[in-house]
């Protein structure tokens, strides 16, 4: 989906941050266009889901360098509502349940949320229920799902299913997937990655945070970048998945010099 | 805690202003002579007084109790004035002659009275420092026999249903602040609903506690004949002081065979301010007992203020096939203490009992549920669900569920569940993170927390209780 017309979204430089003192991102450098897919890929550990939750804004982290612009505004001084405002969505590891709080309110709350702030035109709970339900085909969800409480006793599988309406719904300029394949079994991840692939377009760009090369097999990525202690420490194109997977990351550590210039 | 949480729970009081209203008020201090004054002052017959005699013998007999999760400086009881009216200038015919001042500190609190007794088509009993000043719609409920007015007033023209039914459920030597109430109450709500009637309008009183250091004592009866019923509303609020309030309160229901009774309350007394100085006391007795065959009783009540609350509204279900119900919301913040919950007595066959209760703590506050549930040998096939639902909010409060259940008949069923949540620092990211502030977040999640307790609310209360929580929880963030 690359083409010459595109425009930068996301653009991060030597971004370091920490949590209770501990540095865990230390100088990282990446640049998302529009049209783009790009997989961070690394393992338990590499920083990879810290890196993720420091751009939406997490209060635990604290940046201590770099810079990240967002579509030309200064990311790090927006709190989090206001980055969720501007367009910018994580997709969670593990999503958040909310006893009490009916699905269909809290998805009604948020959509309108952002499109008040686009001054866009806010729906009412009925317009606002014709138009969800539309949306929920994409994944395949059953309608009980707006009356359950969010995320309370959902299935692992139904949680992401969750996280990627809210995705379609907020129609984000970039979506950050953190493990969005972790707990999935093959049916839902296919549900899933086919929800992906419906909602990226050549004017939004998509982050995939992931372990395994599988989600790969349903969302192609233009770029597959390798985490390794804070660092992105290898950049290349699909195929790059494909090599960790046979070989393993213990492997990159030997090749960081060599294959690091392919792509970047 | 984060600065969001804080700035979150930590909302001023809104109500905390004094009305300049010349009392007149008895000096400080309780004996019998103090006892005689108030009997006297409100012109009461022989076998009232020897009520309150009977009750003061019994109080200076018994201990305050202790056994309760509170925490409090030992009330002084000679330092408290007993009795405080505003001088009537003359009787009020209507509405327009009560004291304008009076009507402003309605209006402050946001009630103004004809328009919302107009308007909600509701009967409003207006307590003022222990002395009802007006009472509306009157004459329209008297129309199908209900008798609604002041107890004291109560006492003057049906002397022979109160000397009936005053004390009959919580009798004067129940417990310490009971004993107390029965020997000093000044006034409070009388409601009765005679056999066969359907009461057509929620009956309403706010109370509102005036005098800095007068204690109120309210004492409100309410009786449901045979097939009789009554949607009762009590909504409290108080201004601002620095010295604590006592506030014992005495409630009684009674519902014969086949009537039904729903007291519904929402209440915002001054819970002290964010260091715990100040605030009011709230030790309260309710009980309503199921006493004909059918009937049903049902608490609800909202629990946002006071410095302390010490309060369990309980149902006696003699009866048989008689049903109590109770659901509770009790919030506290900074340094507030809440011990309440509920006493389910299943005397009668076939009686059901249902327990919701929610608490929601913050700040550096302590909120417990304690919670009887009773079968006795007479009971056969009871009946009783509770659900005890505890909500942290920070890392600084506490939450407490004291379960007792005795059963005493093998036929009985008794479920009880709980749970505790925390509102983390994930939810609000998680909420945040699709573009929704902290504000509306939190008002959410409490929202959804208090719904199974909010839809037993009559309407405009269930607005009103969501404000509530609002002016409780939220509101600074920004």
């Amino acid at each position: 989906m690359i083409d010459k017309n595109s425009t930068t979204i996301l653009s991060v430089q030597g971004l370091r941050a920490s949590i209770n003192g501990t540095e865990i991102l230390k100088g990282i450098d990446l640049t998302v266009k529009s049209g783009e897919i790009h997989a961070i890929m690394g393992l338990n550990g590499s920083g990879k889901s810290t890196f993720a939750k420091v751009l939406a804004g997490h209060s635990a982290y604290e940046i201590t360098g770099g810079s990240v612009q967002f579509e030309g505004k200064n990311l790090l001084e927006l709190p989090p509502e206001e980055r969720a405002r501007a367009g910018l969505f994580l997709a969670f590891q593990y999503p958040i349940e909310i006893p009490g709080v009916a699905n269909t309110q809290f998805l009604r709350l948020a959509y309108n949320t952002v499109q008040g702030q686009r001054g866009k035109e806010e729906l009412d709970p009925l317009e606002f229920d014709d138009f969800v339900r539309e949306k929920m085909k994409l994944l395949d969800m059953k309608p009980d799902f707006l009356d359950r409480s969010v995320n309370e006793g959902f299935s692992g599988g139904e949680k992401k299913r969750n996280e990627i309406l809210q995705m379609a719904l907020l129609e984000p300029k970039l979506s950050i997937l953190d493990e969005t394949d972790s707990g999935l079994d093959i049916d839902a991840l296919k549900i899933v990655a086919n929800g992906v692939n419906q909602i990226a377009n050549p004017s939004n760009a998509t982050i995939l945070v992931t372990h395994y090369q599988r989600l790969l097999d349903y969302i192609v990525p233009d770029f597959v970048h390798v985490m390794q202690a804070g660092r992105i420490v290898m950049t290349g194109g699909k195929e790059l998945a494909l090599e960790l997977e046979t070989r393993g990351y213990d492997w990159i550590s030997a090749n960081k010099q060599s294959v690091a210039g392919v792509v970047a | 805690m984060s600065a969001v949480l804080q700035s979150l729970v930590n909302q001023p009081y809104k109500h905390g202003f004094v009305t300049e209203i010349e009392s007149d008020i008895a000096p400080k201090g309780l004996n019998e002579d103090i006892i005689r004054l108030i009997s006297t002052k409100k012109n009461e017959p022989e076998w009232l007084l020897s009520f309150r005699l009977k009750a003061y013998q019994k109080w200076l007999a018994m201990t305050e109790p202790e056994w309760q999760n509170v925490h409090y400086p030992k009330i002084d009881f000679q330092a408290i004035s007993y009795y405080s009216a505003p001088k009537p200038k003359k009787k009020l015919a209507s509405m327009d002659e009560v004291d304008p001042e009076l009507l402003r500190t309605f209006e402050k609190l946001g009630v103004p009275m004809h328009e919302r007794a107009a308007l909600a088509g509701v009967a409003v009993d207006v307590i003022f420092d222990s002395v009802s000043v007006a009472t509306t719609y009157k004459e329209k409920l008297a129309e199908v026999g209900i008798i609604f007015c002041s107890i004291s007033e109560a006492v003057q023209t049906h002397p022979e249903l109160i000397q009936k039914y005053l004390g009959s459920v919580v009798p004067v030597g129940d417990n310490y602040f009971a004993a107390l109430n029965s020997a000093v109450f000044t006034d409070g709500s009388f409601c009765f609903i005679p056999k066969g009637v359907k009461c057509p309008m929620d009956l309403s009183t706010y109370f509102r506690i005036n005098t800095e250091g007068s204690g109120q004592f309210e004492r409100t009866l309410i009786i449901a004949e045979e097939g009789a019923s009554v949607s009762y509303l009590e909504g409290c609020t108080a201004p601002r002081f620095d010295t604590n309030q006592l506030h014992a309160a005495v409630v009684e229901l009674i519902a014969l065979d086949n009537a039904d009774i729903k007291y519904s309350t929402v209440q915002n007394w001054y819970a002290g301010d964010e260091n715990g100085v100040g605030g009011i006391f709230n030790f309260v007795t309710k009980r309503g007992l199921a006493k004909g065959v059918n009937s049903r009783i049902s608490w609800t009540q909202v629990e946002t203020g006071s410095a302390i609350t010490w309060k369990y509204p309980s149902c006696i279900l003699r009866g048989d096939n008689s049903v109590g119900e109770f659901y509770s919301v009790a919030v506290t913040n900074n340094h507030q203490q809440a011990d309440t919950g509920t006493k389910m007595i299943h005397l009668g066959k076939n009686t059901r009992s249902t327990i919701v209760s929610k608490g929601i703590s913050s700040g550096h506050s302590n909120s417990s549920y304690r919670g009887l549930v009773r079968i006795a040998p007479t009971a056969e096939n009871a009946r009783n669900y509770s659900q005890c639902d505890s909500m942290l909010i920070g890392d600084q409060c506490g939450a407490h569920t004291f379960p007792y259940i005795q059963v005493h008949n093998n036929s009985a069923k008794v479920e009880h569940e709980a749970s505790t949540s925390k509102i983390g620092e994930d939810q609000l990211f998680y909420f945040s993170q699709r573009g929704i502030d902290a504000e509306e977040a939190v008002s959410m999640i409490i929202n959804g927390f208090c719904k199974d307790v909010f839809q037993q609310l009559p309407m405009e209360f269930a607005v009103e209780a969501t404000k509530l929580l609002s002016f409780k929880l939220e509101g600074s963030v920004g």
